[in-house]
């Protein structure tokens, strides 16, 4: 397990580093790799100061801040599910999160309460799918994941009757919240600090979730408190997507892909995974933001379109697998 | 203790039934006792409360608890070790009533290998038996390589050391099943409940899991509970038995007094030839 983590942590966090320059060096205007330098040392020009500091650097931390809640709330759930098909996107945890979103901005009520109303229905959502799949006794893999597309299309419906409703005036404000977009995103910092919070709470509830994911009664088994486990996992992962989705909108797919591909990587010990899922997803989207920044510059795609693409096939495949 | 053994006079009458819950041993729970219970009435869903049962298991007993299907021999051992609640009485392991106990306590005092296991994740066969060291580690402790040692020490004794890196779900049932069994050796645990531990095992790993069974119940301090289908291993192996009956009678008592193959006949409907290998009664079913 140390050599894992280490392992992981060797590699992921240069990783981060460097997706987080590349996030800077990238956009309309191309900043050659001695300049970035000059302007990390304080001795830029003004006008490659105020694209990195003030225009990409804050940018690029809201888009790692955000993945890296996406892909810890995919691994979470992933665990707590026993399913690798978890994700807040496919499960309509995001789609919640929107609605409560777009309802609050419809009432005119502060950034505080959107986040607020965020959280709520992205927590209503959690209470909806996990309440109604594990229902009466069994659950499986296929109930768990039509209760979840079924809520998402319900959100989905929600969303297109308050777009309709909606004063013209509001629209393009609310647009952002569904299509995940970064380039709203201002003041990174609260996800920051949430995702090292959560991360260092996960941390020592590792060892706790592995043997969880035997499955609950083994689990109780082996000592495990199950039911105030399960229970902080749910309500931790509907704050962390509330999160996300406040900072960039409803993007898909990132809690899908980045811990599937760690675990294929570093095993399956979720005191590696976690962490490793944070900074993964943290580097998935600061790669894809700066993507959807570049590819048709200096129009922008919005950073949802770019992990869908990514997403839906590794969704796929995953599903064709499980039999 | 006085102790009537099942009669075939007893078993016909259908509701004293084998009755014999009024003539089973009532032994008293003594200081080492390891698991007593007090009255307590197993919760199966839509079934009228069965017996109550004052089951006392100490140091170096072993205890095998037979039934035909659906009788809720598992619903019972999962009661036993605090995972399910029981609709009466209390359980008591190591003279304290397991809802007061932490969970982590009572997974160092009591160790539980189920009948059916659930692999969500890809998992190494070392991982899996490491997880018994799980109630032994504070959050956040690291395995030190004497856990490993534990695990790997318990994976030889089931014969699955070549195994050790193999993914779970490529094993065969038989050797997941003694990866559990290898978990619970690595859980150490004082009391070892176990459901149809055998069940999926060739003959001689059938032999060998009992035998190590037995090797720890011979320890200081340490008993064992089994639900088995196999009488006439439940004959060799197990000193004390209990019988579960499929309307919820139960008695229970040393094993020699609890074989009357009337009562077995009974337990099982299905009529019996008895027979004599070693010493030991053997039960094989009568075709007719």
């Amino acid at each position: 397990m140390t050599r894992s983590f280490l392992l992981a942590a060797a590699v992921l966090l240069p990783a981060s580093l460097l997706a987080i320059l590349i996030a800077l060096a990238f956009g309309s205007v191309a900043i050659a790799p001695g300049d970035l330098l000059a302007v990390v040392l304080g001795e830029g020009s003004r006008l490659h100061d105020t694209l990195v500091l003030e225009l990409r650097l804050p940018r690029a931390l809201a888009a790692f801040a955000a993945g890296g809640l996406l892909g810890l709330a995919g691994a979470l759930m992933q665990v707590l599910l026993r399913n690798p098909l978890a994700d807040p996107y496919v499960l309509g945890l995001s789609g919640g999160a929107s609605v409560g979103a777009l309802l609050a901005m419809l009432a005119g009520l502060s950034m505080f309460s959107i986040s607020l109303a965020a959280f709520a229905g992205a927590l209503l959502s959690t209470v909806i799918v996990f309440g109604l799949a594990h229902g009466t006794g069994s659950w499986t893999p296929t109930r768990l994941l039509l209760t979840g597309v079924v809520v998402a299309a319900g959100w989905g419906a929600m969303i297109s009757f308050l777009l309709a409703v909606s004063p013209t005036a509001e629209l393009p404000g609310m647009l952002y919240w569904l299509m995940g977009d970064v380039s709203h995103a201002r003041n990174p910092y609260p996800a920051w600090i949430l995702l090292i919070v959560v991360v260092l709470l996960a941390l020592p509830l590792g060892r706790t979730l592995n043997v969880l994911a035997r499955g609950p009664m083994q689990a109780a088994a082996l000592g495990v408190a199950v039911r105030p486990v399960e229970w902080s996992i749910y309500v931790a992962a509907a704050l962390i997507t509330a999160t996300a989705v406040m900072q960039v909108g409803a993007v898909g797919f990132v809690g899908l892909i980045v811990p599937h591909m760690l675990r294929l990587i570093f095993g399956n010990d979720q005191r590696v995974i976690l962490p490793a899922s944070a900074l993964g997803g943290g580097i998935l989207l600061t790669l894809a933001d700066t993507l959807a920044r570049t590819i048709i510059a200096p129009e922008q795609l919005p950073v949802g379109v770019i992990t869908a693409m990514l997403g839906v096939p590794v969704f796929l495949f995953l599903l064709y697998r499980s039999r | 203790m006085p102790h009537t053994p099942p009669s075939a006079a007893a078993a016909s009458q259908p509701h004293d039934a084998p009755g014999l819950g009024a003539r089973s041993v009532h032994q008293k729970p003594g200081p080492d006792t390891l698991l007593a219970t007090h009255d307590l009435v197993i919760d199966i869903p839509g079934r009228p409360p069965g017996s109550p049962l004052e089951l006392t298991v100490d140091p170096g007993q072993c205890w095998g608890i037979l039934g035909p299907n659906g009788a809720g021999k598992s619903t019972l051992l999962q009661t036993l070790a605090g995972l399910r609640a029981a609709r009466a009485g209390t359980i008591k392991v190591k003279g304290q009533r397991i809802a007061t106990l932490p969970r982590a306590e009572l997974a160092r005092r009591l160790g539980l290998v189920f009948q059916t296991h659930h692999d969500g994740f890809p998992a190494t066969v070392l991982e899996t038996a490491l997880i018994g060291r799980h109630p032994y580690l504070r959050p956040w402790d690291i395995e030190t390589s004497e856990d490993y040692a534990r695990a790997r020490a318990a994976l030889a004794e089931m014969d699955l050391s070549d195994l050790e890196g193999r993914m779970v779900d490529t094993l065969s049932g038989g050797e997941r099943q003694r990866l559990a069994i290898a978990t619970v050796l690595t859980q150490d645990p004082s009391l070892l409940l176990l459901d149809e531990p055998t069940s999926q095992l060739d003959l001689h790993h059938q032999v060998a899991v009992l035998n190590r069974v037995q090797s720890i119940v011979a320890q200081e301090n340490r008993a064992a509970v089994l639900v088995l289908h196999d009488v006439n291993l439940a004959a060799r192996y197990c000193d004390h038995l209990l019988l579960l009956f499929p309307d919820g009678q139960a008695c229970w008592g040393p094993t020699a007094t609890m074989l009357v193959p009337s009562a077995l006949e009974r337990l099982y409907n299905q009529r019996l030839s008895v027979g004599e290998v070693d010493g030991l009664p053997v039960f094989l079913p009568r075709n007719e």
